[in-house]
């Protein structure tokens, strides 16, 4: 069994963490590693910072421009990645990138490095499913599970290809935006979670705005498998916060995942 | 999508999954102008009565004489200052066509800025221009421009505050407005089907000089050539002739202070394969894929990409792409000026540095037709500035 799929059947939502690999440093980073397991995280998503991360709102946009203002390169991501499979051996981990940094070390051999690091997943914020074949399949052939992003806008067509192309869950996007652009769309999302179940996609799990205890339980009730918070977390980090606030900030979130299925009708 | 918007192994569509919508949207609005003749009417009517099309084709009295007979292709004289006009007013079309009320579009010094608040302002959308935070204030007065017409002006503090953070700004800005919002791309760069949409709307350069040279001389050309940055002025002039397989096609980049160094814009010269901003092309870039910030005099030069045509172009030979370094480019300014009574922009001087080049080098008197893309207006301030 993957460990996505260990993750998934256990009976409660899967809680999803997000930084930004290397910000503010390597060192620092790795303590946040720590303290999002520690707080609970299910699944651990981390980012190889690009220059010009056009599905990324200011926040973790700052995020990448601080890892990259302290030298930190794709190589320094990857051991980061090895020593985080070390110490936590049954965490799913999952890289979200772009493509460019991708191509730079061409597919197949970044979908081989990312697996010997003891990554799980590779969701590559700037392929849509049009154009992810090369990527999927070099990600499979390595033992990476692709991961593809499905929004409430969607057509079902798109849907069909990201469940034929996917697997490990299905990175919704909670609106039509980025984080922190300042003309949000809201759109329901519980239409999506049904399209994805129906077409056999992988497990919805909603990013983009998950900041509360109370969006988590509502993302939940409406149908997703799990929940990603990366702002909110990335935010405080910048902000200076130590690790032990970021544990306690993910244990709140992680206790809303139980208390959902603890108490249906929320 | 109904093309997959490759030119050979270049293009694509490299962007978030949920702008495919949109950009599946704009490829089936700009299909369908193709066989509007209302559209083709109503545009063809602003480029001849609000643009100033035909622009003229000049044949240079003293600049090259005795050495190569150099046309000048005349889009400095177009409405505007540069080639941009011709596809913002199509642009701007179609997205009426499209029932949008809202344009949004990146600038680098301001020119595309301010054919596309000109647009806005003749067709009536609400504007907004992303501007990277360091041109704004360098810029001050294509700023104003804009202002006047009615544009709203945002000036990009994230990265590098130049035209590729302008761009990622946009690109943002659209994911989450594209249901009211068009996003009016300045060059051939950027997600299918912009390069493909934006070379049809300017290839109206090329169509005009290839019957205004055959009626001159009786033939085409040895050469046409045009500066590159993003490309569209260059993919404009050269679409064409690309069938001519007799007429050489130059592309002209900004070798800036040196190609042996960094501070360049030479990305067909200088770059590898890579993606950016929705598209597979060359790119300038670290080893790890991290894009380098650029340098050129002329701001509409300064860019780390280039359309995916070029890099196609290039690739299978049709094209040839050289530099012209900043020191070249303002030798031809002022040489344009002095014996023509011209003055281009920085821009279209790499262009006509290389023509100069070519016109030493041979004996056979070649014709050479050069696109002179834009006027030197804006570039009054640095041009007194560097030459003192």
């Amino acid at each position: 069994m993957t460990r996505y799929a260990a993750m998934f059947a256990k009976n409660e939502g899967a809680l999803g963490a997000f930084l930004m690999l290397g910000d503010p440093g390597i060192a620092a980073c790795e303590g946040y590693l720590d303290a999002l397991v520690e707080g609970g995280a299910d699944m651990i998503e981390l980012g190889i910072p690009f220059s010009d991360p056009i599905a990324d709102g200011p926040v973790i946009q700052a995020a990448a421009v601080r890892a990259l203002r302290a030298e930190v390169r794709t190589g320094d991501c990857l051991q980061m990645i090895a020593r985080f499979r070390a110490r936590y051996p049954s965490v799913p981990v999952g890289v979200l990138t772009y493509a460019n940094i991708v191509a730079a070390r061409g597919i197949e051999r970044f979908a081989v490095e990312l697996a010997e690091a003891g990554a799980d997943s590779l969701l590559v914020a700037d392929v849509p499913s049009l154009e992810a074949r090369p990527y999927a399949a070099a990600a499979r052939a390595a033992g990476i599970e692709p991961v593809m992003i499905a929004a409430p806008n969607t057509p079902d067509e798109v849907i069909g290809r990201i469940a034929s192309l996917s697997s490990g869950y299905t990175y919704c996007v909670a609106r039509a935006g980025v984080t922190g652009a300042d003309r949000m769309l809201t759109l329901d999302h519980r239409r999506l979670f049904a399209a994805l179940a129906g077409a056999g996609a992988p497990p919805p799990v909603l990013g983009f705005g998950i900041s509360s205890p109370s969006q988590v339980a509502e993302a939940l009730a409406h149908g997703a498998r799990g929940v990603i918070c990366g702002s909110a977390l990335v935010d405080r980090i910048a902000r200076g916060a130590p690790p032990a606030e970021i544990a306690s900030f993910v244990g709140e979130l992680k206790a809303a995942t139980v208390l959902d299925f603890a108490t249906p009708g929320i | 999508m109904l093309k997959d918007g490759r030119f050979g192994r270049f293009g694509g569509a490299y962007v978030p999954e949920i702008l495919v919508p949109a950009i599946t949207a704009l490829e089936r609005a700009f299909l369908a102008t193709r066989d509007d003749p209302g559209f083709q009417a109503e545009l063809d009517g602003l480029l001849t009565t609000y643009a100033g099309r035909p622009t003229p084709l000049t044949r240079c009295r003293n600049l090259g004489a005795g050495k190569a007979r150099i046309y000048l292709k005349r889009e400095d004289l177009l409405h505007g200052g540069a080639h941009k006009t011709n596809q913002v007013l199509a642009q701007g079309l179609l997205a009426q066509r499209m029932g949008k009320r809202r344009l949004i579009a990146e600038t680098g010094a301001g020119q595309h800025g301010v054919a596309t608040a000109m647009a806005g302002a003749l067709l009536g959308f609400e504007t907004r221009i992303y501007m990277g935070a360091d041109d704004v204030e360098r810029q001050q007065l294509n700023v104003f421009r804009m202002e006047l017409m009615g544009a709203e002006v945002v000036p990009v503090t994230t990265g590098g505050r130049t035209l590729k953070d302008a761009v990622n700004e946009a690109l943002r800005d659209w994911t989450a407005s594209f249901a009211d919002t068009h996003y009016l791309l300045g060059t051939v760069a950027g997600p299918h089907p912009f390069p493909l949409m934006v070379r049809e709307f300017q290839r109206v350069i090329g169509r005009e000089a290839r019957v205004q040279i055959l009626e001159i001389e009786g033939r085409l050309p040895d050469a046409v050539i045009a500066c590159v940055g993003g490309g569209s002025n260059a993919i404009g002039i050269f679409a064409d002739f690309i069938a001519d397989e007799e007429v050489a096609l130059i592309g002209v980049e900004a070798a800036g202070k040196g190609l042996e160094g960094r501070d360049h814009a030479a990305t067909l010269l200088r770059g590898r394969t890579g993606v950016l901003h929705g598209a597979e092309t060359f790119l300038l870039q670290d080893k790890d894929g991290q894009v380098d910030d650029t340098w050129s005099v002329s701001a509409g030069l300064d860019y780390p990409a280039v359309g995916p045509e070029h890099a196609h172009l290039k690739e299978i030979g049709r094209a040839e792409y050289v530099g012209a370094t900043d020191e070249e480019a303002l030798a031809a300014f002022v040489a344009l000026a002095r014996s023509e009574g011209i003055i281009p922009a920085f821009e279209s001087a790499h262009a006509v540095a290389h023509a100069l080049k070519l016109a030493g080098e041979s004996d056979d008197h070649p014709v050479l037709l050069v696109n002179l893309s834009g006027r030197g207006d804006k570039d009054m301030a640095s041009a007194q500035r560097l030459l003192k």
